[in-house]
């Protein structure tokens, strides 16, 4: 099974091909993975701010540019790039990141960037998309190059065993009347699946988080009044979107996510997991603490 | 950019008055009338890019792209209010003319380099403190190192970065590999030669060089 990242160097190599309004922006990392002798094919070199500047300058000029590297450098170091030469100047941009939340788990906080959806989700304008499976890397990629808009896809490690259409808010599982919703994000379905196992609970799955399907969720909810969010991401991400949905309904909230992106630990993305509530156990543990 | 000449460099005082409703212009205050007017009135052709990446203080911008019949003149007048579409940093999305939303410094170099990628000619203005942000050094870098000819800069240099450019600015940029010429920033025919000098090799800078 290929990664969700060599998915996307596959994907980014056909779209040069095949669609000259297709220009690549990075800054040495998948460069030597890419391997791309095409004449749109940029490498700025270790210089971010640059690579989204540039991507903004061709996107005045008609061109669709696909940017990429690891999360922190995509959009917290170029943060203010994000907001002004793409956001202020009215141009789109795709986003492709790696790393996620910590599958730079050894190399320590440089490399990790669990605040990403939160940030770029502060900023109008933005679809961002996570998918949880490789094959989910190619309809998300193929929306964003169809559109003009702009763009972050989140790609990591963990993967879901199948691949799921979450660009809606989709039920996949169903639980009684009064059960929690369960809202798995992206690659944080299995572990969700497996907690809810023996539980009554209905279990969501989402993959696109901006715009977030706040008719989705009202309509998975029904008569219910417990949501339970499972982001791969920073806790409380997108605590305000539920609140937003259920603005006129007295309901309670749960946001399991990363809850201290400063954990101080080296290791594996597992033990990171674990560390975080984020595996089964923990999600299950969390669970049965909100029902209780 | 179709033009339409309507007024003249003369005329550029008055309608910076329309902008400010201060009518004791100090002519030194708009360190970039004459660079913009230059490139207006006889630099830039219709399908080039300007960028103005110094969007701090664009009175001197307006009133040419006024005089140069791109922006309706009548718009000077309520500059900064709720109504008016022109404000103390420039809005691409806002105003007409405007190619660039600037206004925080050190962004326009790295857009012109993306623009000029593209084979498009691309003129972009910063200001000698404006260089002090690193993003610029970014594409100054790579612009070079790449020989990006189609990127034209210009810098004007009237000596507000505080702790300077020992060598000059253009120290730096020759370099990274681009050409450079300085100009008198008050002196049309020197500033329109400097622009002429691009050798359509390598990216081009001109200081302009003004007093305080």
């Amino acid at each position: 099974m290929s990664s969700m990242r060599q998915s996307f160097y596959r994907l980014a190599a056909d779209a040069l091909d095949d669609d000259e309004r297709v220009a690549m922006v990075f800054a040495e990392i998948g460069v030597s993975e890419m391997a791309s002798s095409h004449p749109r094919f940029y490498n700025v070199g270790i210089r971010e701010q640059l690579m989204v500047g540039v991507a903004a300058g061709l996107a005045l000029e008609g061109m669709r540019p696909v940017v990429h590297t690891y999360a922190p450098f995509l959009v917290e170091r170029p943060y203010e790039m994000l907001k002004l030469d793409l956001g202020h100047n009215d141009v789109g941009a795709v986003l492709v990141s790696i790393g996620g939340s910590f599958d730079a788990s050894a190399s320590g906080r440089t490399h990790q960037a669990p605040e990403d959806v939160a940030i770029v989700g502060a900023l109008p304008g933005w679809t961002i998309e996570v998918p949880g499976h490789a094959d989910e890397v190619e309809p998300a990629f193929r929306r964003a190059l169809v559109s003009d808009g702009r763009v972050y896809i989140r790609l990591e490690l963990g993967s879901n065993a199948e691949a799921h259409d979450g660009a809606r808010l989709s039920v996949l599982r169903r639980g009684s009347d009064a059960a929690p919703l369960v809202v798995a994000v992206g690659p944080m379905l299995d572990a969700t699946l497996a907690a809810t196992a023996e539980l009554d609970a209905t279990v969501a799955y989402l993959s696109t988080v901006r715009p977030f399907d706040r008719a989705g969720l009202r309509a998975a909810l029904g008569a219910g009044t417990d949501v339970v969010l499972v982001e791969p991401y920073l806790a409380g991400t997108s605590a305000a979107e539920v609140a937003r949905a259920l603005v006129d309904r007295p309901h309670r909230l749960f946001a399991l996510g990363v809850e201290n992106p400063e954990l101080r630990r080296y290791g594996t993305p597992d033990e990171h997991r674990a560390a975080q509530g984020l595996d089964a156990a923990g999600i299950r543990a969390s669970l049965l603490a909100f029902a209780a | 950019m179709a033009t339409m000449t309507t007024y003249t460099y003369d005329d550029l005082p008055a309608l910076m008055t329309r902008l400010t409703g201060d009518e004791k212009h100090d002519r030194s205050s708009a360190s970039t009338l004459d660079v913009l007017w230059v490139l207006y009135d006889r630099i830039l052709r219709d399908d080039d890019r300007f960028f103005l990446s110094k969007g701090h203080g664009p009175t001197a911008y307006y009133a040419v792209l006024a005089a140069k019949g791109l922006l309706d003149v009548d718009e000077l007048d309520g500059f900064g209010s709720w109504d008016s579409r022109l404000g103390y940093h420039p809005d691409r999305v806002l105003a007409p003319g405007v190619e660039l939303s600037s206004g925080s410094l050190g962004h326009g170099l790295a857009i012109a380099t993306g623009a000029a990628l593209t084979g498009r000619r691309v003129f972009s203005l910063v200001g000698d403190a404006e260089l002090d942000e690193g993003s610029n050094w970014e594409a100054v870098q790579w612009a070079g190192r790449i020989g990006l000819e189609t990127l034209n800069v210009v810098a004007v240099d009237n000596r507000s970065a505080t702790y300077g450019w020992p060598g000059g600015i253009e120290k730096r940029f020759e370099l990274e590999g681009w050409t450079a010429v300085r100009a008198d920033g008050r002196d049309h025919d020197e500033l329109e030669a400097a622009f002429r000098a691009a050798d359509g090799e390598h990216p081009h800078l001109v200081v302009a060089e003004v007093r305080r």
